[in-house]
């Protein structure tokens, strides 16, 4: 048992180690940042801040992890939130009651994947095409069903999804934390993993040594429409309202970043949920530590590609050649980052 | 039937020169950028209103964000001989051709809520808002309200580089220069969006020790407004009595929100671009004298004072 806690740990260690040295440096730049208290039963500081607003990234990268690891991709995913929120204000709105949006909500994800699987499993058209299909046309779709305005809503359960709080988190923390571990715990106690793993580096092989390939393809884009519907309902929640321009856009790419930060492979293959979470929670501490630093908004984005090229070094098969090179003389204690340099 | 009267009104501009013309039987063709805003959407229906208000018959193209398909609209129009061609454009160059052919056919072209880099004489006038006069009418309102009492303000700005951003911006600090009671602690992007504006806010707060230190909140649209008031009432402060909160462009949101005492002013971008353009239009026509080139439509100032909800119920039908 502790080996396994020990691959774990070493399977995550430097998206850990990213992850500390962001919430060190941003806590020195920003005393405060670090600080937690309780307000409106709920804690409250900006470290709950970067997991609240993770939220949508962290369950995009949840259902792109699986995609990718089928070497597939889902570029549909941010259409498919503001489609989702689209359709979660109007049914709210026109008088549904909660459950029945919500459900409708998440089919309509589904379907959205199913679409997707469709085009890439049976029609065998590649990832990359099929779904800038919807990625083009959904957001169409989405400003069809809000016709063009910002959709607004009052519903107090529907925005309690958004901005209520359970146990002490922000609800789309909770979400996410619960819907993470179903997911990963799906895949890991029954062979699904390894199935999606062996369809990533083999299709056809996969295909002839039985496991049923379209099945398995399909049901991956419809995690990932799935995971888009929930992280489109929180969105709208959050604002109390449907924006069909802006809801989601250019997520996919975060998505597709914090699958990357996590160290799973765009080729296919291996893949990890919990080291995607922490890319997609590492792209957020980023984020919100640029905006709690009062640089000027121009820098941002070279504030952000910068940290991003040092956390993808660090995960570099020759940097960590260099790394355990470094190591192995001193087996003893770890490593700091200086010595690894 | 249309295609009758576009005959129709191609021979009569065939027979008579434009002084002729009267209101009645103008036809004027707009080329819409497409409805990629809610503030499109309602430039779109006030153009439509204005238009059937004057008795004039509206042709409209809805270019979906192309250019080409802008260039393609026109020479429609240049073919069925409208009057007059409304045209906002998408982007500012490659122009020049297409205006010169509308002005080959004596067809005079307005620009609305954009201008473009052409030579003047291609077209006959601009009607568009002064951005930087409305950051100034935001400034100035809040110069006034602090009235002399320190203030530090937070800002959220529009997309980075865009020039709604840029000239908000210079145009609301020039109101602030020299008032050294108020002061900008803090300013960030927003994206013009909800959701950006209430995740920068939310970071303002905390950076700003949980807003005590914050005693305005100045945000380049609406909509980024309306996010940053649901994260300070969710860091538990009053919206509008604790952080005043003054934005730009007056979406029907914003005035819920002022309804309700959590929004302070905005200062209207007006979506009513085509009534202006039709008068210069009519003057046009009738006496052939050239307007000004550019025309600046009113940057009004609305707050809590001007029956908030009147407003909301006037505007909520507009599309936006």
């Amino acid at each position: 048992m502790t080996s396994t806690v020990r691959t774990y740990l070493t399977r995550l260690l430097p998206q850990l180690i990213a992850l500390t040295i962001i919430i060190v440096a941003i806590s020195m730049i920003f005393p405060g940042f670090l600080n937690l208290k309780i307000q409106n039963d709920r804690l409250y500081g900006s470290l709950i801040d970067i997991l609240n607003r993770g939220a949508p990234v962290v369950l995009l990268a949840i259902g792109m992890t699986v995609v990718i690891a089928t070497k597939g991709i889902d570029l549909s995913v941010g259409a498919v939130m503001a489609i989702c929120g689209a359709v979660s204000a109007s049914l709210i709105t026109s008088g549904h009651s909660l459950a029945e949006t919500l459900l409708v909500t998440l089919a309509i994800g589904i379907l959205c994947g199913i679409w997707n699987g469709i085009l890439v499993a049976v029609l065998d058209i590649q990832p990359i095409i099929a779904t800038l299909v919807l990625m083009v046309a959904g957001r169409g779709i989405a400003q069809l069903i809000t016709e063009g305005a910002i959709l607004t809503f009052n519903d107090p359960g529907l925005i309690f999804i958004g901005s209520g709080s359970f146990a002490g988190l922000p609800m789309p923390v909770v979400i996410w934390l619960l819907f993470g571990i179903l997911v990963a715990l799906v895949v890991r106690r029954t062979a699904l993993g390894m199935l999606v793993e062996a369809v990533g580096v083999n299709r056809e092989a996969s295909t002839l040594s039985g496991v049923f390939t379209p099945v398995l393809l399909i049901a991956a884009y419809v995690l990932s429409g799935l995971c888009a519907a929930i992280a489109g309902v929180i969105a709208a929640a959050d604002i109390k309202g449907a924006d069909a321009n802006n809801a989601g856009l250019w997520l996919e790419l975060d998505a597709i970043l914090a699958v990357v930060v996590g160290g799973t492979s765009l080729l296919g293959g291996r893949f990890s949920i919990a080291a995607s979470v922490l890319g997609a929670i590492i792209i957020q501490a980023i984020n919100t530590g640029i905006l709690l630093s009062g640089f000027p908004p121009e820098f941002n984005l070279i504030i952000k590609a910068a940290i991003i090229v040092f956390i993808l070094v660090l995960q570099s098969p020759r940097f960590r050649a260099a790394f355990t090179f470094v190591s192995i003389p001193r087996a003893a204690g770890k490593p700091t980052e200086r010595e690894a340099k | 039937m249309k295609f009758v009267k576009a005959l129709a009104s191609a021979t009569i501009l065939a027979a008579c020169t434009f002084g002729s013309a009267s209101a009645a039987d103008l036809v004027v063709g707009f080329s819409q950028i497409g409805s990629e805003s809610g503030w499109r959407a309602a430039e779109t229906t006030l153009t439509k209103q204005q238009a059937e208000q004057r008795g004039i018959d509206l042709k409209f193209a809805d270019a979906q964000q192309k250019q080409e398909n802008q260039i393609k609209a026109i020479r429609s129009f240049i073919a069925q001989g409208v009057n007059a061609i409304l045209l906002a454009p998408v982007v500012a160059t490659g122009w020049d051709e297409v205006l010169q052919e509308a002005k080959d056919a004596e067809i005079p072209v307005i620009l609305l809520d954009r201008t473009v880099d052409a030579p003047k004489e291609l077209y006959l006038t601009a009607v568009t808002s002064d951005l930087v006069h409305e950051g100034n009418v935001a400034g100035k309102w809040l110069v006034d309200t602090v009235a002399g009492k320190p203030c530090n303000v937070v800002e959220l700005q529009g997309t980075t580089g865009s020039s709604p951003a840029i000239d908000r911006k210079k145009g609301f600090e020039a109101a602030l220069a020299g008032k050294d009671n108020l002061k900008i602690v803090r300013s960030q992007t927003g994206d013009f969006t909800r959701t950006k504006g209430k995740e920068v806010m939310e970071s303002f707060l905390k950076a700003e020790d949980g807003g005590k230190n914050i005693c305005a909140l100045y945000a380049h649209n609406d909509d980024m407004a309306v996010g940053a008031i649901q994260a300070i009432k969710e860091a538990g402060l009053k919206p509008g009595k604790d952080i005043l909160v003054v934005s730009i462009d007056a979406v029907p949101d914003i005035f819920q929100a002022m309804a309700a005492g959590e929004a302070n002013a905005t200062v209207e971008l007006t979506p009513n671009m085509a009534g202006p353009a039709f008068d210069v239009l009519a003057t046009y026509l009738k006496d052939g004298k050239e307007p000004e080139k550019w025309i600046q439509t009113e940057s009004k100032l609305y707050t809590q004072a001007d029956d908030p909800m009147k407003v909301y119920e006037e505007k909520k039908g507009l599309g936006y």
